[in-house]
């Protein structure tokens, strides 16, 4: 009787819902796709040069690719990933987000000191707006009432309100810093700085960072300690944080800024993004061309796969079609 | 005399007057004047007219970093300003200082020779004016002569030659051969190169001094193989800071060995190949500026004038005494396309950073490697550590 109750549970663990990682290989020009369970490179499609953010939209029906060297975001069919049309992204586009509206997409453009706003149905820029030197990192709130960007060279976090498209306030953080993410409840802004290795926990109400936390990890050079990607989890508990050369992805209590625990990944670790149903999160890993799987719930790395030269960004698609994508162009997954 | 004034005014009023209701916590409009001081030099007959004699070194870097605190000072509050002086091949560098500081400039960059860095220091500490060193990698100034009111922006020749010698470890080419100019700046390398060797466990087995005045392009051929004879080796050292001979050894070496120093693979703070840690956007803005690439002095100034804004900023401060306390404490930190914060030596004021190892078309390597172990920071196995300068400030 026992032996059928093991065989319903292993039935059950591996019922979790099928998803397909989109991942893009920066010195490959091309798009890495992913079987996100089982951990297969199921083929490689080519872009435009220098591929980086990449993002679904809301629908889920288009891909949008930054291919930063083309100076243009591509839009692929999400089914056919033939490339369909393009968006008047601005110079170098890197990182972009895509507000809860479905219909704004703001991306960074690092050597003009701006960020542009595009609308996704006329595929036109509606607003540029100025920010400091080299923008990099996007974060939207899930109530869509801010976008923030952050500039590495003025080292600051910019907040622009998308209904006037204007920068309404700035805070100033660590040195170079990267990504931006909000918590799930909106409360909080959290940034990392790459040149710091620190990570900002900054009051949303007040614009003023409220805790800051430094990393350390036992036997890595303090130098190398570069945190980049941030990605919250949905119970609004934990924060985790690509550590890029120092090849780690920490896993930090967002109540009490420390560190939990830290997983060894590939080299270079840049980007992260959640499956679907929050089972695994993946990182990609630059200098060792390959993804790093994460069982989220035991927080053990489980699998390393190669995928392609310089894997930078990833986007989750479940196969079921909902909404939630994930990585470091993801829109989050619907509140419960 | 001619006396280039550039005023930089930037849209800084402008934009401020746009961003600045986000300012509340800092102090509107603080101005922050700074001064870029050139010392022109006769440049000695070009081995080849391959690259142009620059007459914007380091004042481009400095320009761009102004744009660069001005595009933050819009959001703070702050305006820098940026004014050059360039003084002429044997015209009096010391009056131009004494003019800046009685016109009440505290912070000036300066691209001067080491005997007037010496002066203008001693001037500067008297009168409390920051001075900025973007172009001296002299190692007696981050020694002996080194003073209270001046930072060396510019990696040393120590750093250069340890860095070198670092990678050479690390492939075990720790053979040497030699060969240097007779020039005063040829030497100095030369000295810097013994004391990486001895340090790091590299021998020299064969020196020689290069003193044949002709033109290299034509006898190249027949006089290198003839002069690089003598005791087996691993690389070939060059030294031979103004080129006038150096490039010419690579190929016409009598045995088949690679060139590194002043020519060949090169220690150097900035490089156009180098695209790593974000400098791909660093070269295509100061590209766009100058109509260059950038060099290292333009790439020191950039740092300087970035080194008071962060500062400026970080201090909420424009006052001098505030500006350099927070340059030298554990706070200040800055970004320089390198991969690692880069910060201040408290007993030298030398700023700590990487040092790039060069081929013209590519980056070799960018040393210290982790492996280099040190209880402060691996960048200081780069250059005079604490216990060994003899800098008392």
């Amino acid at each position: 009787m026992n032996k059928y109750i093991v065989i319903l549970l292993m039935f059950f663990s591996t019922l979790s819902v099928a998803d397909t990682l989109y991942i893009t290989l920066e010195k490959d020009n091309a798009l890495a796709i992913v079987d996100g369970e089982s951990g297969k490179l199921l083929k490689t499609v080519p872009l435009g040069q220098r591929p980086r953010g990449l993002a679904f939209s809301k629908d889920q029906a288009y891909l949008y690719v930054a291919a930063s060297d083309d100076d243009t975001i591509q839009i692929l069919d999400a089914v056919t990933l033939k490339v369909v049309g393009h968006l008047p992204s601005g110079d170098d586009p890197e990182l972009f987000k895509i507000h809860p509206n479905g219909l704004w997409l703001y991306v960074s453009n690092e050597d003009d000191n701006k960020v542009t706003v595009i609308d996704l149905q006329k595929k036109t820029a509606i607003a540029e707006i100025a920010v400091g030197v080299e923008p990099e990192g996007i974060a939207i709130s899930q109530d869509g009432q801010w976008v923030v960007n952050t500039s590495e060279t003025t080292n600051m976090v910019h907040w622009i309100d998308p209904q006037e498209q204007q920068v309404k306030e700035n805070t100033l953080v660590d040195p170079r810093p990267r990504a931006a993410e909000f918590s799930v409840d909106g409360q909080w802004l959290f940034v990392s700085s790459e040149i710091a290795g620190s990570l900002s926990r900054i009051d949303v109400s007040s614009k003023q960072v409220s805790a800051k936390l430094h990393f350390k990890v036992a036997g890595v050079n303090d130098e190398l300690i570069q945190p980049v990607g941030v990605l919250a989890h949905p119970n609004n508990e934990l924060l985790f944080v690509a550590l890029g050369p120092a090849n780690r992805v920490a896993v930090v209590d967002i109540k009490t800024m420390t560190v939990k625990k830290y997983l060894l990944v590939g080299q270079r670790v840049w980007n992260l993004a959640f499956s679907p149903d929050m089972k695994r999160l993946y990182t990609t890993n630059g200098a060792s061309n390959d993804i790093s799987i994460i069982d989220v719930d035991k927080l053990k790395v489980t699998k390393s796969v190669r995928v392609g030269h310089y894997p930078w960004g990833i986007a989750v698609k479940a196969e079921s079609g909902d909404s939630s994508s994930a990585g470091s162009m993801k829109l989050k997954p619907a509140k419960p | 005399m001619r006396h280039i004034l550039l005023i930089l005014r930037f849209i800084g009023y402008i934009a401020c007057s746009i961003a600045c209701f986000s300012s509340s916590v800092y102090a509107d409009n603080l101005a922050v004047d700074m001064a870029f001081l050139t010392e022109k030099m006769s440049h000695p007959a070009a081995l080849s007219n391959l690259d142009p004699v620059l007459s914007d070194a380091g004042v481009q870097g400095a320009i761009l970093a102004t744009k660069d605190n001005n595009t933050t000072g819009m959001f703070t509050g702050h305006h820098y300003e940026l004014k050059r002086v360039d003084v002429l091949v044997g015209e009096d560098v010391v009056s131009e200082f004494n003019q800046l500081v009685a016109d009440g400039y505290q912070y000036v960059v300066a691209d001067v020779q080491t005997v007037t860095l010496k002066k203008l220091s001693v001037i500067a500490k008297a009168n409390n004016v920051l001075l900025f060193n973007v172009s001296s990698t002299d190692g007696e100034l981050r020694n002996e002569s080194c003073s209270t009111n001046t930072f060396h922006i510019i990696p040393s020749d120590e750093m250069k030659a340890d860095a070198l010698a670092q990678l050479m470890l690390k492939k075990r080419w720790t053979k040497w051969f030699l060969v240097k100019g007779t020039d005063h700046e040829d030497l100095r390398f030369t000295k810097a190169i013994k004391r990486s060797a001895a340090r790091f466990g590299i021998k020299l087995v064969e020196e020689k001094t290069w003193s044949f005045d002709h033109d290299a392009r034509r006898t190249a051929q027949a006089e290198i193989p003839v002069f690089t004879q003598g005791a087996d080796y691993d690389v070939m050292l060059v030294a031979d800071v103004k080129g006038l001979f150096g490039e010419y050894l690579t190929m016409n070496t009598w045995r088949p060995r690679p060139v590194i120093g002043t020519q060949g693979l090169v220690p150097t703070a900035w490089h156009r190949t180098h695209e790593r840690w974000g400098a791909v956007q660093m070269q295509n803005r100061f590209y766009k500026q100058a109509g260059r690439w950038m060099n290292d002095i333009d790439y020191s100034a950039w740092l300087a004038v970035r080194a008071i804004g962060e500062a400026v900023t970080r201090s909420n401060s424009v006052q001098l005494d505030d500006v350099k306390k927070f340059m030298l404490s554990d706070q200040f930190s800055l970004a320089g396309f390198k991969g690692v914060k880069l910060t201040f030596r408290q007993w030298n004021q030398q700023l700590r950073q990487p040092i790039l190892l060069a081929m013209p078309r590519a980056i070799v390597s960018v040393l210290p490697h982790k492996e280099f172990l040190h209880p402060r920071t691996y960048l200081d196995t780069l250059g005079y550590d604490e216990p060994e300068s003899t800098c008392r400030l």
